[in-house]
């Protein structure tokens, strides 16, 4: 009973390659294969705004003393940023970092089950812009921003 | 699906708090670069979900954008973990690329 099992695979995969071919073609996406539930709407939206209602389903943010991030005032290197966001907020769910003028500004997001209220990266910055933190603790959204300055050229400021 | 890049792990102690730091050597390609040879756009590669697994049990889940850099270098705490406890970070990109290491956690 494996060859009609076969048939249906061998289908299957050809209708996705052609899929992915039609697709790139028409230039209607980049054939990506988005891992399960990473939020597309959220990482592909344009503006800051945008990527954090795709995101938390809400707009509504309290700044917030509580929410720690560690960014350099000016970024020696645009492609290498280095940033930290902690929190001393209880039940922490989950951390959001945005660049505003990035060309889509969510830069990652964590969610945690266990772990504590920080998260470290690096990130590439486009230009000078704010870099916001958003923290999601009991349901409620707090943030923290800061502006990183980016030099082109790489001289001074 | 296999793939050649690495993946590093390296956690402290510290007052009851584990810092881990998790490096993947990834090309985090955004899509927007221009191949300065061909003149064409450098099709979008980059890690999209990074999991954190404590003795089996999920801890933290981060989900990446283009934004974030070359060859990745993620940090989270985990408290309450103790030495030789296991911790499992796995990731994958959008290509369906995807690795992962396994760390015992030192003193």
């Amino acid at each position: 009973m494996t060859q009609p099992q076969r048939r249906i695979f061998l289908k299957g995969s050809l209708m996705t390659a052609l899929a992915v071919t039609a697709g790139s073609v028409i230039g209607f996406r980049p054939q990506w294969a988005d891992a399960a539930d990473w939020n597309k709407d959220a990482f592909t939206a344009k503006k800051i705004d945008e990527a954090i209602t795709a995101l938390f389903g809400t707009g509504q943010m309290t700044p917030s003393a509580s929410v720690k991030l560690k960014a350099p005032a000016q970024a020696e290197n645009s492609a290498q940023v280095q940033i930290q966001v902690s929190t001393d907020l209880p039940n922490v769910e989950a951390i959001a970092v945005f660049v505003e003028k990035n060309p889509s500004p969510l830069v990652a997001h964590a969610s945690f089950s266990g772990a504590e209220g920080f998260f470290s990266a690096r990130m590439k910055m486009a230009q000078t812009s704010d870099v916001v933190a958003v923290v999601k603790s009991a349901g409620k959204l707090y943030t923290a921003k800061q502006t990183v300055k980016v030099t082109v050229g790489g001289c001074g400021g | 699906m296999a793939t050649d890049k690495q993946t590093k792990i390296r956690t402290k102690i510290q007052d009851g708090v584990t810092d881990v730091l998790v490096l993947v050597s990834h090309p985090m390609e955004t899509g927007l670069r221009v191949d300065p040879k061909t003149k064409e756009k450098v099709p979008a590669h980059f890690i999209q979900k990074v999991v954190f697994m404590l003795n089996g049990k999920e801890v933290a889940t981060t989900d990446l954008g283009t934004a974030v850099a070359k060859d990745p270098l993620i940090g989270i705490k985990l408290k309450g973990a103790k030495a030789g406890d296991k911790l499992k970070v796995t990731w994958s990109d959008n290509k369906g690329e995807s690795g992962s290491e396994d760390h015992t956690i030192g003193g």
